[in-house]
C-alpha cells in the first residue's frame, strides 16, 4: 500500500528540467595557448624569489667547502670571538681588507641593532600617533589629504634621505647635542624613521578605520571616555593591523642600505653607544662588494651577509603578512 | 532625617565624582588628541623641511643648462644630462621587461586562479615577500644571477668567452630593477581589477564571448588607469633606487651616452650617492649635488602625484559605479 502510493507521487510529481544543451564554439586554440603564457609568468614572483635565495646562496656556500676560502674565514671564525695577533684578549673584529683578513660578523649585528632601534623608538609612536589622529579626530577632508602627502613621504628615494642626514641632519644633531663624530647611529636611525614611518602609518590607520564603528558605539554606551574608548577598544581591536604595520616596518629598518650607508659612519665597532659611528650589515655589503675579488673569501662572505639578510627579512615580512591576514579575517569576520 | 542627609550627601558626593571624572576625562581626552596630532605634525613637518631644504639649495643652480650638459671639471660644473638619459633608459628597459609580467600576474591571480588555491597562495606570498626584499640583496641577486650567470653564459655561447654581457650593464641594471618592482606592478593591477564591475564580465560572458575574450576587450581596458598607475609607481621607485644598480651596471662618469644594451650608465640617484660619500671638494660640488636631488625629488613627486591623481579618479568611478 505504502509503496503503491509513493509510486503514485512520483509519478505525478513534476519531471526535473533540464537545461538546454548549449554548444558554444569551443575556443580558439591561442586562447587556450595565451592563458597558459599568463599562468606561466603568473607564477614569475615565485621563480623570483627561489631564484634570488638560490643565486646569492650559491655565491656564499663556498663558505662551507672551498679550502681558499676556509683557510681565510670559516663560520666559527665569523661568529665566535678570537684571538688575533696583536691583540690582547680575543675579540670579534670585522676588518676584511688587512693583511690578516678579520671577519668578525658581531660589530656589524650591534650596529644594524643599534641603527634599527633608534628607527623604531622614533617611528612607532609618530606613526601610530598621526594614524590615530587621522582614523580617530580628523575629518574626513584632511584624511584626503593626509593620506596622499604620506605617500609623497613614503615615495621620497632613500638615496635622498640619506643625503638629507648626512648634509643637513647631522650638522643639527651634532650642534644640538655635542656629539664627538658628526655621522652616527643616532642620525642614520632618525633618518631611518622616515622611511619607516610612512610604513606604519599607511597599515596602522587602515587597521584602526576597519575597526568596526559598532565597537566604539559599544563602549561610549557604555560610559567610557572618548581616550578610554580609543585607547582600551580601538587600539587593540586593531592591534594586529598595527602589529603587521610595525613588523613591514622593522623589516624595512634591517634592509634599508642607502641611508646608513651614507649617514651611520661605517665604523664597525661593538659599542652601545648611540653616538658612535656604526656599519649595518646592508650598508657593509654596499659599501665593500665594489672592490673584492670575485670568488674570494671576502666575497664569498659578503653573500653570506646577504643571505643572512633575505632570510631575517624573509622571517620578519612573513610575521607581518601573517598578521595583516589575520586581521581581515577577524574584522571581516566581525564586521 | 539621618537616612535622608545620607542620601543627599551621597548625591552630591556622587556629582562631585561624576565632575571630577568629566574633568578628568577632559584633560585626557584633550592630552590624547593633542599628541596624536603633535605626532601627525611631526611626521609632515619632516616633509616639509626636507622640501624646503632641497628647494631653497637646489634651484639656484637649476637651469636648462644643468639639464642638457655633460659634467665638467670633475664634477663641479656642467649638468646632469647623460645621468638624466642613462635612467631614461633603464627606466624604460625596465618597464618594458616588468610591466608584462606583473600585469600577466595579477590577471591570472584575479581572473583565473581560485583564491584558495594553493598556487594562488604560493604566489601571493611570494608577492608580499618579494616587496620586502631589502634593495640590497636585489643588488646581489642581479650581480650573482644577471652578471654572473646569465650574462656570463651568453659571453661563453655566443663571444667565445670575451667580456661583453658577462660585467655591469644597462640591461642587467633594468631587469634587476624590473624584479624589483614587480609587486608594485602586481599590486596596483590587481586592485584595479577588483575595481572593475562583475556585471561587465557576466554581459560578456553572456554574449558568447571567451573567457579570454572577456579579460582582453572587457576587465583590461577597464582596469586600463589602474595598471598605469602602477606603471607610474614602478617607475618612480626604479628611479630613486640606488642599491640594487651599485653592481649591476651604474657608473660614475662616462665620456659618452650608453649605445648598447651592454653598456654601463650614469644615473641622477647613483650619482647623488656618489657625490656626497665620494667627493673630494665637498663644497665645489654641493651646488650640483643640491641640485640634483631637486631634479630627482621633483620627479619622483611628479610621478607619485600623478599615481595618486589616477587612483582617486578610479576609486571615485567604482565609487560611483557601486
Amino acid at each position: 500500500m505504502a509503496q503503491h502510493k509513493r509510486r503514485n507521487s512520483a509519478r505525478l510529481s513534476v519531471p526535473p528540467i533540464r537545461p538546454p544543451k548549449l554548444t558554444l564554439a569551443p575556443a580558439p586554440l591561442w586562447h587556450r595557448a595565451a592563458e597558459w603564457t599568463l599562468r606561466c609568468l603568473a607564477v614569475s614572483a615565485v621563480v623570483a624569489i627561489v631564484l634570488i635565495l638560490v643565486f646569492i646562496a650559491k655565491e656564499a656556500a663556498p663558505i662551507f667547502y672551498s679550502a681558499a676560502v676556509r683557510a681565510e674565514v670559516t663560520l666559527s671564525k665569523m661568529w665566535v670571538p678570537q684571538l688575533w695577533p696583536g691583540y690582547d684578549e680575543s675579540a670579534s673584529i670585522w676588518q676584511p681588507v688587512s693583511e690578516i683578513p678579520k671577519f668578525g660578523i658581531w660589530p656589524l649585528i650591534v650596529g644594524t641593532l643599534k641603527v634599527t632601534v633608534v628607527a623604531m623608538v622614533v617611528s612607532v609612536p609618530l606613526g601610530v600617533g598621526a594614524a590615530l589622529y587621522v582614523s580617530q579626530y580628523a575629518r574626513p577632508r584632511t584624511r584626503e589629504i593626509v593620506k596622499p602627502v604620506v605617500e609623497l613621504l613614503a615615495g621620497i628615494p632613500s638615496v635622498v634621505l640619506g643625503f638629507f642626514a648626512l648634509m643637513v641632519m647631522a650638522t643639527w644633531f651634532q650642534d644640538l647635542f655635542h656629539l664627538e663624530s658628526r655621522l652616527n647611529s643616532l642620525v642614520s636611525g632618525v633618518a631611518l624613521s622616515f622611511a619607516v614611518i610612512p610604513v606604519i602609518f599607511t597599515l596602522a590607520e587602515e587597521a584602526l578605520r576597519a575597526v568596526p564603528r559598532s565597537y566604539v558605539e559599544a563602549s561610549t554606551a557604555l560610559g567610557a571616555a572618548r581616550w578610554q574608548t580609543t585607547l582600551r577598544v580601538v587600539l587593540p581591536a586593531a592591534s594586529p593591523g598595527i602589529a603587521a604595520g610595525v613588523a613591514l616596518g622593522l623589516g624595512r629598518a634591517v634592509g634599508e642600505t642607502m641611508i646608513v650607508l651614507m649617514a651611520s659612519g661605517n665604523a664597525a665597532i661593538v659599542s652601545g653607544n648611540l653616538a658612535d659611528s656604526a656599519r649595518t650589515i646592508a650598508a657593509t655589503i654596499a659599501a665593500e662588494l665594489a672592490e673584492v675579488v670575485f670568488g674570494g673569501s671576502h666575497y664569498t662572505v659578503l653573500f653570506f651577509l646577504g643571505t643572512l639578510l633575505f632570510l631575517t627579512t624573509f622571517c620578519i615580512n612573513t610575521i607581518g603578512d601573517w598578521a595583516i591576514r589575520r586581521m581581515k579575517i577577524r574584522l571581516g569576520g566581525m564586521a | 532625617m539621618t537616612a535622608a542627609a545620607a542620601a543627599v550627601g551621597d548625591k552630591s558626593a556622587l556629582a562631585q565624582l561624576a565632575v571630577r571624572r568629566t574633568r578628568r576625562n577632559f584633560i585626557a581626552d584633550g592630552a590624547m588628541a593633542v599628541a596624536c596630532g603633535a605626532a601627525l605634525l611631526i611626521v609632515l613637518s619632516i616633509l616639509a623641511v626636507i622640501l624646503f631644504d632641497v628647494f631653497r639649495n637646489g634651484t639656484p643652480r637649476l637651469s636648462w643648462a644643468f639639464l642638457t650638459e655633460a659634467p665638467r671639471d670633475g664634477m663641479t660644473a656642467g649638468g646632469i644630462f647623460p645621468a638624466i638619459i642613462g635612467m631614461l633608459q633603464m627606466v624604460i628597459l625596465m618597464t618594458l621587461a616588468g610591466v608584462p609580467v606583473g600585469v600577466a600576474t595579477a590577471i591570472y591571480l584575479h581572473e583565473y586562479a581560485s583564491p584558495t588555491s594553493p598556487v594562488t597562495r604560493t604566489i601571493r606570498i611570494a608577492v608580499a615577500n618579494l616587496a620586502g626584499v631589502p634593495s640590497i640583496v636585489f643588488g646581489l641577486f642581479g650581480l650573482g644571477f644577471f652578471v654572473q650567470f646569465l650574462g656570463a653564459g651568453i659571453d661563453k655561447a655566443f663571444f667565445h668567452g670575451e667580456k661583453v654581457y658577462g660585467q655591469p650593464a644597462l640591461i642587467w641594471a633594468a631587469l634587476t630593477m624590473a624584479v624589483l618592482t614587480l609587486p608594485v606592478v602586481i599590486v596596483a593591477t590587481e586592485e584595479a581589477l577588483r575595481a572593475v564591475p562583475q556585471e561587465l564580465r557576466e554581459a560578456s560572458l553572456a554574449l558568447g564571448a571567451t573567457k579570454f575574450q572577456t579579460v582582453m576587450h572587457v576587465v583590461v581596458p577597464q582596469a586600463a588607469p589602474g595598471i598605469l598607475t602602477g606603471t607610474i609607481l614602478a617607475v618612480s621607485r626604479g628611479a630613486g633606487e640606488v642599491a640594487p644598480i651599485l653592481f649591476t651596471g651604474a657608473a660614475y662618469f662616462l665620456p659618452q651616452l650608453p649605445k648598447h644594451l651592454s653598456s654601463q650608465f650614469m644615473s641622477p640617484s647613483y650619482h647623488v650617492y656618489v657625490l656626497s660619500t665620494q667627493s673630494p671638494d665637498v663644497d665645489a660640488t654641493k651646488p650640483i649635488l643640491y641640485a640634483t636631488v631637486l631634479v630627482l625629488l621633483a620627479l619622483t613627486f611628479t610621478l607619485n602625484m600623478a599615481a595618486v591623481i589616477v587612483r582617486a579618479r578610479i576609486r571615485r568611478q567604482h565609487a560611483g559605479a557601486a
